[in-house]
Formats: C-alpha cells, structure tokens, sequence
C-alpha cells in the first residue's frame, strides 16, 4: 500500500517530464524519421540551446522562479554582436569581443532588473515576462532609431538599404562574421567525442576519487559506465545510430564548463546565500543576509550567461532576427527547464539538461509527425508552440495545487492536533 | 567580567504615541541565572525585549527612557546585529530555522566557515569555498552541548518541531562570546517530555555562565527552572520575587491583578438560567493560523453570557471562527439539538447564528462601503431581505435599508453624519457598533461577539458591554464573548472558560479569585492546585 502511493507521488512529480518522453515517442513514430536524423539535428540543437536553459538556475534557487527576463540578455548580447558586426571582427576574436562586450551591458540590466524584482517580490516571474516585452520596446528604438540614424553604421547590409535603422537580419556567417566560432574549434565524430568525453569524465572521478570527495564504490561504478557506453558503442548497429553525428567539442566544453560553474558556485559563501534565500527571505534576513542584494547578484549573473547563450546560439545558426530572435528565449528556455523535471522553486543541471533533450526532440519531430497525420506540417508547429504554453502553464499549476494541498484542511487540522 | 549584573535594564519608559506601553520598568540579571519573564498579553514583555534587541521598531518611534547596561557598562544598542555583537542571543517562538538546509548549515547561516580559492582571492569572501567538515565539528560540539545526538548532517525538513527548537538553540550557543540568551515561549510547541529536557538544557547552559531570560505563561516551567522571577503587568513593574521565596499562587496573583470594580455590571438574574444547552461543543479542532485550537469541549446554555477568555495566541479566537466557518474546522458541534455543520460559513449564519468578527477592519467590514450597506449587507445575502424583484431583476430596497439603519444609528448610539457615510471613515468604537448593529439585523438566537472593545475608547466599550447585556437581558439572546480583558468577561458574563494552548482550562464563575484566573491562564486547573500549590 505505501510503496503504491510512493509511486503515485513519483508519478505526479515527474508528471511533465513523463507527459513528454510519452509524447516524444508517440511523434517519432508517427513522424517517420530515422533515429539518425533525430539525433544529428538534437546534437546541434543541444549544443545551441544548453547553455541559456542552465543560465535559469541560479534564480530559482535564489526563489526567484523562472527568470523570464533573460530576453534581456539576449537583446544586450545582439547590441554587442550588432557592434562587433560593424567593426568587422572575424571568428573567434569577434565572439570573444561579443562575449566581453555581452558582459557589462547584460551586467548593468541584470542590476537594474534585479532592483525591479526586489520591489515586486513573489511577483518575480511575471514581472521578469512583462519587463521583457517592456524593453522589447526600448530596444526597438535603439535599433530603428539610435542606431544607423543618431549613431552611424557604416559597414555594408547592416542598415536597412534606402531607409533608417539597422537591417532585419543580421548575418554572422560572411567572411567578416563569427559563424561556428567556437563550434568550428573542434569537431569530432561522435565516437571520437565519447571516448574523449569518457577520458575526461574518468579523470575528474580520479581527481574527486583522491581528494577524497566521493567514495571507491562511487568511482568504480562511474567508471563501470563509461566503459559500458563505450563497449556498446563497438556494437555496428549502435555506432550506426550516430553515423551522421558531429560533437562540437569547444562548445560542449563550455556548456559542461557552466555546469560545474553552478554547482562549484553553490559550495561558495554566496551560493549558501542563494539558497537560504530561495527558502525562506525572512529567516535569511534575520541571519544578516543582505537579502536583496543577494537577489540583484542571482539575477545579473542569470542575465549575463544568458547574453552569452544567445551568442553561442547565434554562432551556430550563423544569423539572427534583429527585432525577434530575442523575444522567445525566455518561454522556451523556461519551459525546457520545467520539461526537464524542474519547477520554480528547485532547478539542477541534469533538470536543464534533460530538459533540453526532451523539449527539442520534440520540436524535432512534431512538425513531420502533424505532416504525416493531419497532412500539413502547419499542424505540428502550432502544437508544438501550444504545448510550450501548456507546459509552463502546467508547472505552475502543479506548483500552486501542491502549496494549496499542504494547506487543506484536512491536512492542516492533522498538523494542528498532533 | 566582574560586575554583578550581565544585564540590567534601568527604569525603561517607552511611548507609542500617547500610549505608555512601559513605564519605570527595571530588569537586572546575573551571570549564570535564568531570570523568568512572566505578564499578561500587553504587559509589556515583548516591548521590554524590543528594547534590549534595539529593533527598529522602537527606535522608530522615539526611542526609550532609561538606561540598559551590559557588564555594568551603560550601552547603547541601536539595531539588533549590534545586540548580537554584544553577545546577546534570541530564541525564537518562531522557529528561523531553513528546511531545505542540514541542521549544521543553519547552525552556521551566515557564519559559515570558508577557504579562499582562486576565484574568491580575486572577487572577495563571498566567493570562498564552504568548509563544510569544520563547519559539522563546531555544530557538533554545540549540538552535544545542548544534548542532541542527532546526526548533524540531517535535514532540519521532517525534524519534530521538539528538535528544531534544540537546533534553534545550538545555533546561539553556537556564536562566539554569548552571554545572554532570550527564550521567547521556548515551551509552547513542545511536548511535556521535550519541555522538560528543554528546562535541564537551559539549566546546563546557565551553568556555564550564560544568562538566560525565560519568557512564558506556563508558572509550572517557572518553579522548575528559574533562579528570579520579575512579573509585568499592564506595563508597569508588578514585583520581582526570587523563586524560592514566592509560590505559583502568588504569581497568578501578581500577574493578573486588581484592575479596580468594572465599569459595566449586569443586573442579576431573576430566575436561574434553564440547563438546557443551546450549543454543545465537542473536540472542535481549528486551524486558523496564531490561534489554533486543538481540542475543546463545552456547553452553552440558553439565554446565558459565555465568556472565553485566556491569553492570545492560545486559541480562544479560533473557536467562534471555526464555528462560523471563516477557518478549516473539524468536530461535533450541536446548535439548539440539532446536529451543526462546519465549515460553512452560510450555513452557519442561516441557522440562526451570528459573529462580530475580532478583525473589525478585515472581515467584519466593507470600509469603503457605507453604513446603511454594512448593516444590511448580510441579511441581504442570507435571507434575501431588503430586496424586492421586477421580473428577473433582484434591486435592493432602499427604504426599508435606510429605514432600519436609522434604527440601528439611533439604538447603538452611532456617531456618523448619515447612514451613507463610509464605514471606514468611523471611529473604531462606531465601526464596532456598526458590526454589531449587522449582526442584530439578521435577529440572531445566538451571538459570537470576538474581542468587542479591542481598540476603542472607554466610552464605547462600555456602550458596547452594555448593549450586550441589554440583547441578553431584553431579547433572551445567548452571547458567546470572547475577550482579552478578563475585567470585562467577569463583570457581565454568567461563566468564564479559560483556554490555553488550544483547549479548554476550566470553566469558572466570575467571581472566582484572581489566582485561579491567573493558573487556569498559565494552563493549570485551579482545583488540581490544592496541596500541591504552596511546596513550589
């Protein structure tokens, strides 16, 4: 009888992520798409997309939800990309001036976004949502107008031709662009890529091994795997699965980089101030925690590692929209992480991770799948826009029945009479 | 070291305003002493530890008279870090402990101890690496001080609240140069068995010096633990007894007081009240957060005055909203013998109930709305009087509206320019008339009236005392009061029931002597007190 219910609350926790790994499997099959296909265009997609999904972290941890004003990230890492398209800096130099010039822009709306939240608290998600489409507004002035009108753009296509302001879409992939900058580094076939990623995975469990973080029994199993996934991979038709697979080793690194980056940040001063303030502000507070600076840190970090995803997304495309590659960033990058198995108030890596791999399977495959069951490909588009709407919809409804089932009466009155 | 007292607080006035909240009140503490605290509700005893803690409350309204020395050395303590830099240490009522946390990391919440990395050597200390192992061993050593064996990895989520307040108090014995520790109702969540190895904990803390000041109501805890007892009542300094030399009747005594005659007294009844019950209660539990009921039986005869009276936060709110269905109830309630659902506040009212709310502002009225929509507004949505109907179309009518709120105006005295003033622009004592005056317009059989004369006048309150006597009398209405003012419930009630702590202490004629008040507010029935009272 317990164990039945201890499944049943399994169930209704992970209930999004099982929704779409149901779903995903329903798609691909009706969807007609080979395994390879899938897993060529999910490896790019991965890499593109991760590192903005794992910029959400640290503001839920802090109790700040989804940080939907990651979209300002996004617009300040296009300011700094729009600039170093103007100067003409090529590859990889011209990513890492976007990057540097991403920083302190993204920095300084982080500040004042962070000084917004705090005089809105428990409203942080809307709020972060309404003050993207606000600077939405604000950034479109300073494309249409400040730009190539009060401040002039010289180099060629960047404005838009006979008339004001700066062109529709930006292209990164000409000689002078930064297109694969840091995807183009190091590519490896995907075999290649697993045994170095092994290697390296293998080593760091050595590392933590004789600084004595984790145990002997811990390490052996970890190496146990490693040596499984890359034994199953000597089986033909399991290497054939990943034939067309490329891993863009730099940019994995720095995704992987990021993921140790959030959990090295948590073991620090400041992550325990995080933390404590993500549970409860007022015993914080009273424990002499500057809660809402704690709160501005949370969220400009959040801001600037989303500029930087948004630059890492745009060096793989190789363009972008000036006036709408930075609107949908928050939904969808939110609405990963909660596919994931996250919710406002608990995030980690694996969640982002998971959740990454999940949601764009999805996008992968509902477009042929709506084309090859209602005939038209319109179909799985709009479904899959519908669903990105139902699945954060979804987790914040969860979130809030669960507080309201704490609270039930019932519940309470137990509590209460002991 | 050196001087006598760790702490003394020197003829402490403080002023809200007009309002005297403490007056000439003196506190002195030795090393290694716990020192009770005990008063009613408003004593004073949160104001006197405000002032101690230097809370922005107090400095924000014009600081305090008198002198807090520490060590013998005159300080002056303007927030609380500084109270805590002086070595002066809370434990919460509250618990400020963090769920999700281990119980060694909210020992050291914003104490941890840390290692510099590459990073933090560049971008400051609060980039330094959690040492976490040293931080388990000094959380180990306060955790064994304080008794617990608990392993100090555990999550605090799931402890038993017994445990999180030993945490609680590892966590100040914790802080380097403690000298002091305030336990703010340490017992009240606790179980007997907890309580009393929370009393040998603060025991062995006095022990190595620390001072303790001990905040309570319940006198047994008094007896057992402490060394001094200083007794506050209505803000003044009502005695300061060692605890040898005085005995738990004395301090219900010196606690509760003479407040001299009571401005209302009832005419004595003519005949004796009929036995037969009108509401019977039987194991009502109510959640309503801060006042929580947990187990609590009793019987209301027809036509008498029932009072309920015990210190806040102990419950005695709860029982009239749970009834009404405002909060979450379970039990058996029956109403004039017929079995009575809770949790339905509609139902409730229809059946021949009513309450004057305690949150006059919040729940009680429409403050934007006017007096003649206040009045009627109930018995409009209950009965669907004052209304007429044109075809489909309900409308309210105004003139039997107006016509009974002149009446109401005139019968309770309620100061207003027009019956279409807004509520919210009354005077607390008119506001409160007016709720009353809602609640007689849908003729109850039975009255809950909560906490009628909190912050009104004299003159209010005695007008609204005596139209509660005058429904009774008049009507035959059985009023159910529920009060702070022990003063007021035993000048006009027929029978007083003493909550504490979520049930029902006993029930006790007015006349009874202030002791048994006293004890039966600290949770002891006075007739459990005889032998045993005076060996302390």
């Amino acid at each position: 009888m317990r164990e039945k219910t201890d499944i049943r609350t399994l169930l209704r926790n992970n209930a999004v992520t099982i929704m779409f790994i149901i779903m995903c499997a329903v798609c691909f099959t009706f969807s007609g798409q080979s395994i390879n296909y899938v897993i060529f265009e999910l490896m790019s997609r991965l890499s593109r997309n991760a590192f903005i999904v794992l910029a959400l972290i640290i503001p839920i941890v802090a109790g700040m939800g989804i940080n939907f004003a990651i979209t300002i990230g996004a617009m300040a890492s296009q300011i700094a990309m729009l600039w170093v398209l103007e100067w003409q800096v090529p590859g990889i130099g011209g990513f890492l001036l976007a990057a540097l010039l991403t920083a302190p822009i993204a920095g300084f709306f982080g500040l004042l976004i962070g000084n917004l939240l705090n005089k809105m608290k428990g409203q942080e998600m809307i709020g972060g949502m309404i003050l993207g489409y606000f600077a939405n507004g604000l950034y479109q002035l300073l494309f249409l107008f400040i730009f190539g009108n009060l401040i002039p753009l010289n180099s060629p296509g960047l404005v838009i031709k006979g008339s004001t302001g700066v062109a529709n879409t930006m292209d990164v992939s000409k000689a002078t662009g930064f297109k694969y900058a840091l995807d183009g580094i190091w590519k490896l076939p995907f075999g290649q890529a697993l045994y170095v990623f092994s290697g390296v995975l293998a080593l760091f469990c050595l590392f933590l091994l004789l600084r004595k973080r984790i145990s002997g029994k811990k390490f052996g199993l970890c190496l146990g795997v490693l040596a499984a996934c890359c034994l199953l991979y000597q089986i033909p038709q399991v290497a054939g699965i990943f034939s067309m697979t490329q891993v863009p080793m730099v940019t994995f690194a720095v995704v992987a980089l990021l993921c140790l980056f959030n959990v090295a940040l948590m073991r620090t001063r400041l992550g325990q101030q995080f933390r404590a303030v993500g549970q409860n502000r007022v015993v914080a507070n009273a424990a002499g925690i500057n809660v809402n600076r704690v709160r501005v840190i949370a969220i400009m970090i959040s801001t600037i590692l989303a500029g930087w995803g948004q630059l890492i997304f745009v060096q793989n495309m190789g363009s972008f929209q000036t006036y709408g590659a930075h609107e949908q960033v928050g939904l969808y990058a939110g609405a990963a992480i909660l596919v994931g198995g996250a919710s406002i108030v608990r995030a980690t890596n694996g969640q982002a991770l998971l959740g990454c791999i999940l949601f764009h399977t999805l996008f992968i495959l509902a477009p042929a799948a709506g084309k090859n069951v209602f005939g038209d490909a319109a179909i799985g588009e709009y479904f899959r826009v519908f669903i990105s709407y139902g699945v954060i919809a979804m987790a914040l409804v969860m979130h809030a029945w669960g507080t309201v089932q704490k609270r039930k009466p019932q519940n309470a009155l137990r509590a209460a009479v002991r | 070291m050196g001087a006598e007292y760790v702490l003394e607080m020197k003829n402490i006035t403080k002023r809200y305003g007009e309002n005297t909240v403490l007056e000439d009140v003196s506190l002195s503490v030795r090393p290694g002493e716990i020192h009770a605290l005990l008063g009613e509700n408003g004593a004073g005893k949160s104001t006197l530890m405000n002032v101690l803690f230097g809370m922005p409350v107090i400095h924000t309204t014009g600081g305090f008279e008198g002198s807090v020395s520490i060590d013998g050395e005159k300080v002056n303590i303007a927030s609380p870090n500084e109270a805590m830099l002086k070595g002066i240490g809370m434990v919460h009522q509250e618990f400020m402990l963090l769920p999700g946390f281990t119980i060694t990391e909210n020992i050291k919440l914003n104490r941890e101890i840390s290692r510099p990395n590459l990073v933090s050597r560049v971008l400051g200390k609060n980039l330094e690496t959690l040492d976490m192992p040293a931080m388990a061993r000094d959380a180990r050593k306060a955790l064994d001080k304080v008794g617990m064996s608990i392993e100090e990895y555990t999550l605090v989520k799931g402890l038993p609240v017994g445990y999180m307040q030993f945490v609680e108090i590892a966590r100040e014995i914790d802080k380097t140069g403690i000298k002091l520790l305030v336990f703010d109702e340490p017992t009240a969540v606790l179980t007997e068995s907890e309580a009393q190895q929370l009393i040998q904990v603060m025991k062995q803390i006095a022990q190595s010096g620390i001072a303790i000041i001990f905040i309570t109501h319940r006198l047994e805890e008094v007896m057992a633990a402490s060394n001094a007892i200083t007794i506050l009542r209505d803000g003044k300094l009502a005695a300061t007894r060692n605890t040898q030399e005085t005995t738990m009747v004395e301090m219900a005594e010196l606690m509760i007081g003479r407040k001299g005659q009571g401005m209302v007294s009832a005419p004595p009844r003519t005949q004796p009240l009929p036995d037969k019950l009108v509401l019977e209660i039987d194991h009502l539990a109510v959640d309503m957060p801060g006042e929580e009921v947990k187990d609590v039986s009793f019987g209301v005869r027809e036509g008498e005055i029932f009072g309920i009276g015990g210190l806040a936060g102990q419950g005695k709110v709860g029982i009239p909203n749970g009834i009404m269905g405002l909060y979450p109830a379970q039990g058996q309630v029956r109403f004039m013998g017929q079995p009575f659902a809770l949790n339905n506040a509609g139902a409730a009212l229809r059946s021949g109930m009513a309450m004057v709310s305690e949150d006059r502002r919040g729940v009680g009225l429409l403050l934007d709305q006017s007096i003649e929509d206040n009045i009627v507004f109930s018995a409009m949505q209950i009965y669907g009087q004052f209304l007429y109907k044109i075809g489909p179309f309900t409308n309210k009518n105004g003139r039997a509206c107006r016509k009974v709120t002149d009446e109401m105006i005139q019968e309770l005295d309620i100061r207003c320019t027009s019956a279409s003033q807004p509520a919210g622009t009354l005077s607390g004592g008119n506001q409160q008339k007016v709720c009353i005056a809602r609640a007689l317009v849908l003729n109850p059989k039975f009255l809950f009236v909560a906490e009628p004369t909190r912050g009104i006048d004299i003159g209010a309150k005695k007008l609204v005392l005596e139209t509660l006597v005058r429904l009774n009398r008049e009507k035959g209405m059985t009023v159910v009061m529920v009060s702070s003012e022990l003063q007021e419930l035993c000048s006009i009630c027929d029978r007083v029931a003493i909550v504490s702590e979520g049930a029902v202490v006993d029930v006790l004629a007015p006349d009874s002597s202030e002791a048994d008040f006293g004890l039966a507010m600290s949770g002891i029935k006075p007739g459990d007190m005889k032998g045993g009272a005076d060996n302390g």
